[in-house]
């Protein structure tokens, strides 16, 4: 098969099975372990693991499609997820993705042409009081402006963010 | 029984079902979408918001979900209550925000349980102006077509492809308004009963890929009961037509058969009567070289005389062909010279088969019985491939153990997620014998795959267990015994015991055995066991039933020249008899009659050839595997050649003047002849009503109420309106005229009712919502049990195979082993092509490898295929799929010692 692990992830795999009582328990922590190394969860990726479990493949694309934390595409450099539930929303998230998709030169859902990110809607994130919040990688933004926006966008842009 | 206040009115109600099912039993217009009848209820959708007060006194009353409610004695609720009638609309309001609106295109337009729905609720306007959520479809293979933007999200589809048809690849992807059913990766839908999503889902996700190949819309259809001919189980169908083509086949709903599910093969085999190589002219040999096409009055005065100057005249029917097609050609060729048409052998374990359910302690099992047994034993049969209603019904058996477990808990059987849950997959016993893996291993506690002889000990040994009452295992016991033993206490402690056979192994030694383990059990005091018999027709017991000759003698008939004209309907003997002897049998013939709907191997020696009608196309009645007489109507009035062949065989006997008259006028005639000359088949005149029977002086109408059909399909031959075909078979109209009235169940031919225009309006049809057809589920069983006739038998000797020979097994397949669904496209696209199916020891011995090629003699037959390795199979057995069209061999004597070819 094409589909390659590095040795570190095999690893961290082969450690994480025997924590739960069934194999397929597992499935989770295995997932977060190959999109930490790849970045997305290929077709081929999950059909490694459905057979590293011992489970049908259609079982592991339910779970990795029903968590917006697991993509099934590759994402640019950044990950950056703009809130969309209802705090955000009224406090112009649309707006958010809007400006920043213009300032990174790309749409939602596609990786930006010089390849530094990836802007997409999430449902709630978790800081409705600091509405609209933004998440780049695992860092939150919150309370932002279109300012912000702007000045957020050219730290990505000249990688200034690491 | 319970007593129900309705927004003010008092009904009766049963206390063990919901307040949804209550209120569509008491005949009120609830809506609802992620219920189902046979599905039972989640409480999805909230569509079905009633409000429920406390007690008279309580002027509040709290919204409840109808189907997550059950039903208790006083309770009061309110559907009409202004606040939960604007909740059901805003449900479809919020459905509807990303439903497309695109039901002028969809097919399910017109017959759309979201339409009726949505009409039912009075949503009628939108607020939501954002863009719709879009999907991309997947390609599932040849029956279903895919349309994900309609979704609403009711997961009706993966409970009944996952919980209810134990499918593995339909699966509920992404969440929120994202929810996507469909596989994991494009590709062909695997489960057997996947064409039953096209009736389970409320909306166009998805839909009938056949239909669509010839598209029309439900009122344009004229449709009529019919049967499926496609197995021995006999399941109810709606087949509708439009311009003198089968257009597609609908569940119909038979209490105690099929209930709301068919199985692919039934569905989509409708097609062999669209194929395009049928042959639907009459045909002469000697015309042929001419190239011109006779007159059916010629080929008709041609076989007139052909009869009239034979020396002697035999007649082979079919276990495909109605019982009336059989007994016409019985009364034509006389007792002496009939046969049905199935082998020596075969027909031996037919007749144990039939005296086994004649014997069955209460009659034999219907699938209804099936499904509510809670141990069963299948021994000798393969369900999903020969019978696979019964097989899905199987898959009910093993969750009664879960359903009582709930019933404990004070969980009712209705309350699904509820019962699955706390079963945890827990399942009851079944035990299958088989010599190969089965889609039923998954779901058996144990499997005894060995050869047929084995399996019929195996029965014996259980049958004697259980007279013993031994069921405490010893070290001593042979592994067989241990599993004899195990079987023996699963059937020993169980409410309802089951065993199914069959013939699918032509072993008469099973069938004997499986009759032997259900009188002990009812010599052990379980007075509730049943039979469940499966044969290899669909009137393969009706044929049996009118005392044929065996195909052999008919042969030897011909062969000794007492007769020299045969007449063969809706049989290919190439199937039946090694082609060496059919060739003979031609040689020696001089005239041969054939009379067939399908293109055979045969038609082309025919000297004389008779266009069939199909079962659509057709009336008559067949006998299941339970013994139940069923009849079937014309969806259709045939093309001026087509005709049912015991409408032919009464025209041929005009012509060779053995009756001024046609003798068999109507159906009518010939069923009252038929029932005086075999008393035993006298009750099958009251499967269904005669052609006489009316409601208030007027036909049943086969065209629905919106019928349209006045279309200009014939101005270029007149511009008047051509006369509706006269039916002189049945008490049904070729139009839309005719009783509004619901006719009895055997007479339904379509499903509507006001403001239920989808198939969902069959709850209007039922005595209670899932419950029996209203006037009872139709036809008529002829055993009613009990009937002892047949010795005891006992296990067979093993005949001792020498280690380099085989013992060649037939396997079947669901699609491809049955002879007619084999000419429709979609399932021919279905099967497999030939592969020996054999354990990895054996192949290793013959130094074989998956996937090689292999070549075995059988008898005189020479057989090359492909190698699967199979996980479960014994040593020194290879199965063989019987039955497929693409073979060279159609016909092998299996079971049967193969040799390998180098």
């Amino acid at each position: 098969m094409a589909f390659e692990l590095s040795q570190e992830t095999l690893d961290t795999i082969d450690k994480v099975i025997p924590r739960y009582p069934q194999r397929q328990s597992a499935l989770m922590m295995i997932l977060h372990a190959i999109q930490k190394e790849q970045g997305y969860l290929s077709l081929e990726a999950q059909e490694w693991v459905a057979e590293r479990l011992e489970i049908a493949p259609i079982k592991v694309r339910e779970v990795v499609t029903f968590y917006p934390f697991y993509r099934e595409k590759p994402v640019g450099k950044h990950y950056i997820r703009v809130c969309r539930t209802l705090s955000c929303a009224l406090n112009g998230s649309y707006k958010i993705c809007d400006r920043l998709c213009q300032e990174l030169d790309t749409k939602p859902g596609e990786i930006s042409p010089d390849g530094k990110a990836t802007v997409e809607f999430a449902e709630c994130l978790a800081s409705c009081g600091t509405a609209p919040v933004v998440m780049v990688d695992d860092d939150m933004y919150e309370n932002l402006t279109e300012d912000d926006i702007v000045e957020l966008a050219r730290r990505i842009r000249e990688e200034e963010i690491k | 029984m319970a007593t129900l206040h309705i927004d003010g009115k008092t009904y009766e109600a049963d206390p063990s079902k919901n307040l949804l099912e209550a209120a569509l039993s008491a005949g009120l217009d609830l809506p609802y979408f992620c219920w189902h009848p046979a599905l039972g209820s989640v409480g999805a959708c909230r569509q079905c918001a009633v409000r429920q007060y406390r007690d008279e006194n309580d002027k509040n009353g709290q919204i409840v979900m109808a189907c997550m409610v059950p039903v208790t004695d006083g309770a009061r609720i309110s559907i009409a209550d202004p606040e939960a009638t604007e909740f059901r609309s805003s449900v479809v309001e919020w459905l509807m925000t990303n439903h497309p609106h695109d039901c002028p295109v969809c097919d399910e337009g017109g017959e759309c349980h979201l339409q009726d729905m949505t009409v039912m609720t009075g949503h009628c306007s939108r607020s939501f102006r954002f863009k719709k959520r879009t999907f991309e479809n997947q390609y599932l293979g040849p029956f279903l077509n895919h349309e994900m933007n309609r979704c609403i999200q009711c997961y009706r589809c993966v409970r009944f492809y996952n919980d209810y048809a134990g499918g593995h690849d339909l699966g509920a992807f992404a969440s929120h308004n994202h929810v996507y059913f469909g596989r994991h990766e494009e590709g062909v839908l695997e489960s057997e009963f996947s064409g039953n999503l096209a009736e389970v889902c409320p909306t166009g996700v998805f839909t009938d890929k056949t239909l669509k190949g010839h598209y029309s819309r439900k009122w344009d259809m004229q449709s009529a009961p019919s049967i499926c001919n496609h197995c021995s189980v006999g399941c109810n169908t709606i087949a509708s037509s439009r311009y003198g083509a089968v257009r597609r086949i609908l569940n119909r709903y038979h209490h105690d058969i099929n209930g709301y599910f068919l199985c692919d093969r039934g569905r989509y085999g409708y097609e062999h009567g669209n194929h395009p190589d049928r042959p639907s002219r009459p045909r002469l040999r000697s015309t042929k070289q001419s190239g011109l096409e006779p007159e059916t009055t010629e080929v008709l005065a041609a076989i007139g005389s052909f009869l009239n100057e034979a020396r002697g005249i035999a007649a082979i029917g079919s276990p495909r062909a109605s019982l009336e097609s059989n007994y016409a050609l019985q009364a034509l060729a006389g007792r002496e010279a009939f046969s049905i048409g199935i082998a020596e052998a075969s027909s031996a374990v037919l007749d144990a088969l039939v005296a086994a359910l004649r014997e069955a302690p209460g009659g034999p099992a219907s699938v209804r019985d099936i499904e509510h047994s809670d141990a069963v034993f299948v021994l000798g049969e393969d369900p999903s491939n020969t019978a696979p209603r019964i097989a899905l019904a199987l898959r009910q058996s093993v969750r009664q153990v879960s359903i009582k477990h709930a019933a404990a808990h004070r969980i009712p059987r209705w309350h699904d997620r509820a019962v699955r849950d706390l079963a945890q997959g827990r399942k009851g016993p079944l035990h299958s014998a088989w010599p190969a893996q089965t889609r039923l291993d998954e779901i058996s506690k144990s499997a005894f795959c060995e050869s047929p002889n084995a399996i019929a000990k195996l029965g014996f040994a259980v049958a004697q267990c259980i007279g013993e009452d031994s069921s405490s295992s010893s070290s001593a016991d042979s592994p067989l015994q241990k599993q004899a033993k195990a079987i023996a206490a699963d059937l020993l402690e169980a409410e309802q015991p089951l065993v199914v056979t069959g013939t699918a192994l032509e072993s008469e030694a099973i069938i004997d055995a499986a009759r032997a383990v259900v009188s002990a059990l009812a010599k052990a005091g379980k007075s509730t066991v049943r039979l469940a018999g499966i044969a290899a027709e669909a009137n393969s017991i009706g044929a049996h039933l009118l005392q044929g000759q065996a195909l052999e003698s008919i042969v030897a008939k011909v062969m000794n020249g007492e007769c020299d004209t045969l007449i063969v309907a809706e049989n290919d003997l190439y199937r039946r008899l090694p082609h060496a002897t059919v060739d003979a049998l031609l040689d020696k013939l001089s005239k041969l009659i054939v009379i067939d709907c399908i293109p055979s191997s045969l038609t082309r020696h025919a000297d004389a050839f008779l266009p069939a009608a199909t079962i659509a196309e057709s009336d008559g009645s067949l006998i299941n595997c339970e013994g139940r007489g069923q009849r079937f109507f014309q969806a259709l009035s045939p093309k001026e050649n087509l005709h049912a062949t015991w409408d032919w065989v009464g025209r041929i006997q005009v012509e060779c003047q053995r009756s001024d008259t046609n003798p068999w006028p109507d159906l009518d005639t010939i069923l009252a002849k038929m029932a005086a000359d075999c008393p035993e088949l006298a009750g099958i005149r009251e499967a269904a009503p005669g052609a006489g029977f009316r409601i208030h002086n007027q036909k049943i109408p086969r065209s629905p109420r919106r019928f349209s059909g006045r279309t200009s399909i014939l101005a270029h031959e007149s511009v008047h309106e051509p006369k509706p075909p006269e039916d002189k078979d049945a008490a049904m109209s070729f139009s839309m005229e005719g009783s509004a009235l619901q006719p009895p169940a055997a007479l339904v031919s379509h499903y509507w009712s006001p403001g239920w225009n989808s198939a969902q309006a069959l709850n209007k049809f039922q005595e209670e919502v899932g419950g029996p057809n209203r006037g009872g589920p139709p036809g008529l069983r002829l055993f009613p049990g009990g009937q002892n006739g047949r010795p005891h038998g006992s296990p067979s000797t093993e005949s001792a195979a020498t280690p380099d020979q085989l013992l060649a097994i037939p396997l079947y397949q669901v699609f491809g082993s049955d002879e007619l669904s084999n000419h429709s496209a979609a399932v021919r696209e279905r099967s497999e092509p030939l592969a020996f199916s054999l354990s990895a020891k054996t192949a290793d011995r013959l130094g074989l490898a998956d996937g090689d090629s292999l070549s075995l003699r059988i008898g005189e037959q020479k057989l090359t295929a492909t190698v699967r390795l199979d996980p479960v199979m014994s040593e020194n057995l290879i199965g063989i799929p019987v039955g497929l069209s693409d073979t060279p061999v159609t016909y092998l004597p299996l079971p049967a010692q193969a040799n390998v070819c180098e």
